[in-house]
């Protein structure tokens, strides 16, 4: 029987400085950041109005990147999210691929853990790999980053070659503060939309 | 004869497939969320065939709201395209529509209710619609071809000017109960 011998304390990568180092370099994204820490960690780098952070609606981080992205071509489009909430919709990377949007990343932090909860195990403490599930799906650029140095190559070519891609980001388990978006979801959308489109 | 069948065939009224399609391509539809059903088979292929339209087959139903609610931030319109038994799937995504009130026009083709001959079919044909309105869901019925153009322009009409979440039901009186024949 396989077992699992990783141990995610140990990972040189803290979300907090990944999420910080991608955003710093790609400040023209439309982004949509996944519930709980993801959506902290992009919080925490800056709040802005072509944020759209979730609160909820786990699994969805992906399908409304998508449609983000296939509504705006000529823009990037960045999703950011965590291991739990990617594998709650992991079908959606079927559909991301069925649609080949040129301008959509998806990026997801692997800390192999249900973080906001208490840190209980997710399917990728064990066995699953995201990116070779993405690349199974038919998402032809997918990586998984563990270093430094591999993080900052990722970063330089986040959107050089035509999506759509999916990264993961091998992090530690620290936990960070929280460091809470604005909550009110009417307010998110409308905020969105005018400084995407220019009306409500 | 034949001539006659033919004048007769042309002279026909659309079928309701055809009369929601036109109306949702008065509606600016861009991107068309579907988990298939064999009641919609017309209304997807007239969907699938039009050219300014993006179709979207999902893996899952809840997928379709995320995507639309997106493609709105996008400034795009969409219409997700499902069974009854699929919206079962919806409730959690379903929140994030509510609270934020993105507008989202489902269009439900129902199971469960008149003439359904599959008892798994039934749980949620009995419980659907009462779950959307208690969540906050507006749902507009049609039960015969002839509502089907006007139920497809109030729905699309409170979806996108309200905004608001909205599905029409498609009903089994409209579309004709399935059979699976031996």
């Amino acid at each position: 029987m396989k077992k699992a011998t990783r141990r995610a304390e140990d990972y040189p990568l803290r979300r907090r400085e990944s999420v910080a180092a991608i955003l710093a370099d790609h400040r023209d994204v439309l982004l949509v950041a996944g519930l709980g820490p993801a959506s902290w960690d992009c919080t925490a780098a800056g709040d802005r109005d072509l944020t759209f952070p979730l609160w909820g609606a786990m699994g969805g981080a992906a399908a409304m990147g998508l449609g983000l992205a296939l509504a705006q071509p000529q823009r990037k489009v960045l999703v950011i999210t965590g291991d739990g909430e990617m594998m709650m919709g992991i079908g959606s990377l079927a559909t991301v691929a069925t649609q080949q949007p040129a301008n959509l990343t998806i990026v997801v932090l692997d800390n192999e853990r249900f973080e906001e909860t208490g840190g209980q195990l997710t399917p990728t403490a064990g066995f699953a790999d995201i990116a070779k599930i993405a690349e199974g799906c038919g998402i032809e650029r997918t990586s998984t980053v563990r270093t430094a140095g591999e993080l900052k190559l990722m970063i330089s070519g986040l959107y050089k070659k035509p999506g759509p891609a999916l990264r993961v980001i091998k992090i530690n388990t620290e936990n960070p503060p929280m460091v809470l978006a604005p909550k009110d979801g009417n307010e998110l959308r409308i905020r969105f939309r005018k400084a995407l489109l220019g009306t409500a | 004869m034949a001539s006659t069948r033919r004048a007769r065939a042309t002279t026909a009224p659309p079928d309701w497939a055809d009369e929601i399609h036109r109306r949702l391509q008065q509606w600016n539809i861009r991107q068309v969320a579907v988990v298939p059903d064999t009641g919609q088979k017309r209304l997807i292929s007239l969907c699938a065939a039009d050219p300014t339209w993006r179709m979207v087959t999902l893996t899952t139903e809840e997928e379709g709201i995320a995507l639309l609610a997106g493609a709105w931030l996008g400034g795009e319109r969409g219409v997700l395209l499902l069974q009854s038994s699929g919206v079962g799937n919806c409730f959690n995504m379903l929140a994030m529509n509510l609270t934020c009130r993105f507008p989202l026009l489902m269009i439900v083709t129902m199971r469960g209710e008149w003439n359904e001959f599959n008892p798994w079919m039934m749980p949620l044909g009995k419980a659907m619609q009462a779950m959307l309105e208690r969540m906050g869901v507006v749902c507009v019925r049609a039960e015969r071809p002839e509502d089907a153009g006007p139920a497809t322009d109030a729905a699309a009409k409170m979806a996108f000017e309200g905004p608001q979440a909205v599905a029409l039901l498609l009903t089994q009186t409209l579309v004709s109960a399935k059979r699976f024949t031996p």
